[in-house]
C-alpha cells in the first residue's frame, strides 16, 4: 500500500504509547511501524493488510498480521481489544470513511490516524498551477495513486465534529518531518491525530 | 536460494511398538499398537528442531523423498520439504506419521486383533483426533522430544495441530493450520455421510469385516473417492481443466463415460480404491465429524484455546469451498480474542480445499517467512 520507511510519524505515533498497550495497525504495510513500537515502546498487537507482498513482508518482519480488506470494517475484532488502532497514511484510501473511523474506535480506546493534509500550501499551489499535487506525502501520480479521497485538516476536524470524536492530540509535521507550531492547515503536509469517542454527556 | 534446494531423496519407513494401551475418547481401547513413521534432517542436541507433520483424510507418514526401490514413490508433501524448501531438511528435523486407524502400516482396521487372530475390520473403536494427538505425543517421546517447535497440517491435519495446542499447550510452540475448521458444518458433514453410505451399502462389505471374505467394497469406496474428490475442488477449476470436453465426438445417449470430467473422476475413484482401505476411510471421516474442541466449553472457541501457548499462523485459500476462508478466520478470532499471537494468511489460489498440497509461490513464501523466523 503505503511506503513506511522512515517516516516521521512514526515518532509522533510512538510518543502516544505506553509499554505493554495492544495496538492494532490498520494497513500495515511490511509491518514496520509495528515493529518500531514493540522494539522502542514495548507494545504487543498485531497488523491488519490486505495485498499479498505486504502481508508476506510484514512475517518476515516477525510482525503478527492478519490478511484482511479493511474496507469491509473489523468484524471479528471485538470490542475495546486494543488500546490504540493505528491508521497511518491510509485514510486517504479508504472508500468507507465514516464507518472505518467508528470502527476503529469500537475495537480501539484510541484511534490514531495520519494522513496527507491535502491543505499544504505546496498541493495549494500545484491546483493553482492547475496541476494535481505530488510530494513527499502525497507522492503519486493522478492515475497510477491509491488515494480515493483528497481532504484537508479542516476538512477532517469537520468530519471528527460531526461524528462527535474528541480530538486528544494532534501533532502536523513539515515535507521533512519537522514540527509545524502554527498555520498548521497552510503550513503542514501530514497530519497526526489521536482520537477518542467523547465523553457522554 | 540455497544451491542444493531439492527433495530429501531416497527414505525409509521406521516402526514403533507401543505396549501401552490407549483409552480412546470413544470409550474403546486399543491395547497395543504400531505407528509408522518418517523422519527427514536431523534432530539438533537440543531436541529443537522437531517438526511434525500431520496428514489428512488420505494421507500418512511418507511426506517427502522417495523410496530406494521406487523412485516414482513421491511422498505427498514433497514439493514443501527438503533442504532450502519451505519445511526445510538444513534447519528442522521432520517427522511423518501413519495415523492409528489407518492403512500404511500402522495399526487400524486391517491388522490383527490379538483378541480374536482376524482382521480388526468393524471391531477397531472409532477414534478421535485427539486420540492421534495422544498417540503422536508418545511417538514424540519415543523420539526423545519434549516439544514440537512447529505442528503443521491442513485439512484435517490442520485439525490436529490446532489439537495440540489445547491438550499438550507446554509440548508444541508453533501450530500452522492450513486449510482447516474449527469443526465441520452441515454440509461438511452431510458429504462425508454419502460417502460412509456408499461403502457401507456396498454388498462386499458384510459388516465391515470384508477381509475374511476376501473381497474388498471397492465400488462403495471408490463411490465415496468420487464424491469426496469434487469437493477438493474447485468450479472454476473443473470448469478450466474439463469444462464440457468429451472424449469422443458427439454424444452417445447413453451412460458410458462421455464427459472428461466422469472419465477424470472415475479414474481418481478407481486409483484411489486400488490402495486405501474402505475402514479406514469410515474412520478418518467420522474422526473429521466429531472433531469440535470447543464442544466441551458450551461452542466457544476462544474459552477452548485459552490454554494454547503456542504462535499461530493460519492459512486458507480462497477457491477453498469445503472449509472456506470464513472458518479458518473463526480461529483467527479466538486467537485474537484471546491475544495469543496469531498470523494469518488468505491466499488467493483457483485450487480449491486441494490448494494447500499444490506449490504457489505466495503460499509457499509465508510458510518459508515463517518457519525462517522460527527460534530453535
Amino acid at each position: 500500500m503505503n511506503r513506511k520507511l522512515d517516516r516521521p510519524d512514526f515518532d509522533v505515533i510512538a510518543g502516544w504509547m505506553q509499554p505493554c498497550e495492544r495496538v492494532l495497525d490498520l494497513g500495515c504495510g511490511d509491518g514496520a511501524l509495528l515493529k518500531f513500537l514493540i522494539e522502542t515502546r514495548g507494545v504487543s498487537g498485531c497488523g491488519i493488510d490486505f495485498d499479498d507482498a505486504n502481508v508476506l513482508a510484514a512475517i518476515r518482519n516477525g510482525v503478527n498480521v492478519i490478511q484482511s480488506n479493511i474496507d469491509a470494517g473489523l468484524a471479528g475484532f471485538g470490542e475495546r481489544a486494543f488500546d490504540h488502532v493505528v491508521l497511518s497514511r491510509t485514510l486517504q484510501t479508504i472508500r468507507h470513511t465514516e464507518k472505518l473511523l467508528t470502527e476503529m474506535l469500537r475495537v480501539g480506546r484510541e484511534a490514531v490516524v495520519s494522513f496527507p493534509n491535502f491543505g499544504y500550501w505546496k498541493n495549494r499551489q500545484a491546483v493553482m498551477d492547475g496541476r494535481m499535487p505530488v510530494s513527499e506525502d502525497l507522492p503519486y501520480q493522478w492515475y497510477d495513486t491509491p488515494n480515493l479521497r483528497f481532504f484537508t485538516m479542516l476538512d477532517f476536524e469537520d468530519l471528527c465534529a460531526k461524528m462527535r470524536l474528541h480530538v486528544r492530540e494532534r501533532q502536523v509535521l513539515d515535507e521533512k518531518g519537522q514540527m509545524i507550531t502554527e498555520e498548521h492547515n497552510f503550513l503542514g503536509s501530514l497530519a497526526v491525530y489521536r482520537l477518542s469517542r467523547a465523553a457522554a454527556t | 536460494m540455497n544451491p542444493k534446494t531439492g527433495s530429501v531423496g531416497v527414505v525409509a519407513a521406521q516402526l514403533v511398538h507401543f505396549d501401552a494401551p490407549l483409552e480412546l475418547r470413544s470409550g474403546g481401547v486399543i491395547p497395543s499398537y504400531d505407528l509408522v513413521y518418517e523422519t527427514y534432517g536431523t534432530l539438533n542436541a537440543a531436541k529443537s528442531n522437531a517438526i511434525l507433520v500431520c496428514h489428512a483424510l488420505s494421507g500418512h507418514h511418507h511426506v517427502a523423498g522417495h523410496y530406494a526401490d521406487q523412485p516414482d514413490s513421491l511422498g505427498w508433501w514433497d514439493n514443501i520439504v527438503g533442504p532450502g524448501r519451505p519445511l526445510d531438511t538444513d534447519k528442522f528435523f521432520i517427522v511423518g506419521v501413519n495415523n492409528l486407524g489407518g492403512c500404511h502400516g500402522s495399526t487400524g482396521p486391517s491388522s490383527i486383533n490379538p483378541a480374536t487372530g482376524k482382521p480388526w475390520g468393524a471391531d477397531f473403536p472409532l477414534v478421535a483426533v485427539s486420540d492421534w494427538v495422544r498417540a503422536q505425543a508418545r511417538l514424540a517421546d519415543h523420539l526423545g522430544i519434549d516439544s514440537w517447535a512447529v505442528v503443521i497440517g491442513g485439512s484435517l491435519g490442520g485439525m490436529q495441530a490446532l489439537r495440540w495446542t489445547i491438550t499438550y499447550p507446554e509440548r508444541i510452540r508453533h501450530a500452522l493450520v492450513i486449510a482447516a475448521a474449527p469443526k465441520l458444518s452441515a454440509q461438511n458433514i452431510a458429504f462425508n455421510d454419502v460417502a460412509r453410505q456408499a461403502i457401507l451399502t456396498d454388498p462386499e462389505f458384510h459388516g465391515g469385516h470384508y477381509y475374511e471374505h476376501d473381497v474388498r467394497p471397492v465400488r462403495g469406496l471408490r463411490l465415496a473417492r468420487m464424491l469426496g474428490h469434487i469437493t477438493y475442488l474447485s468450479d472454476d477449476q473443473m470448469g478450466e481443466k474439463f469444462g464440457r470436453e468429451l472424449r469422443n465426438e458427439g454424444f452417445h445417449y447413453g451412460y458410458g463415460v462421455e464427459f472428461e470430467v466422469e472419465s477424470y473422476l472415475r479414474h481418481q475413484g478407481d486409483k484411489f480404491a486400488g490402495y486405501f482401505d474402505a475402514n479406514t476411510y469410515l474412520l478418518m471421516t467420522k474422526a473429521l465429524d466429531y472433531f469440535d474442541p470447543a464442544r466441551h466449553h458450551g461452542g466457544d472457541l476462544a474459552a477452548t484455546l485459552k490454554p494454547a501457548l503456542a504462535r499461530f499462523l493460519v492459512v486458507s485459500f480462497t477457491t477453498d469451498w469445503r472449509f472456506t476462508p470464513a472458518r479458518s478466520r473463526e480461529i483467527v478470532d479466538a486467537l485474537l480474542k484471546n491475544r495469543q499471537d496469531v498470523s494469518y494468511a488468505e491466499i488467493n489460489s483457483d485450487f480449491g480445499h486441494d490448494s494447500f498440497l499444490l506449490e504457489d509461490t505466495q503460499y509457499h513464501a509465508v510458510l518459508r517467512a515463517y518457519l525462517d523466523r522460527v527460534k530453535l
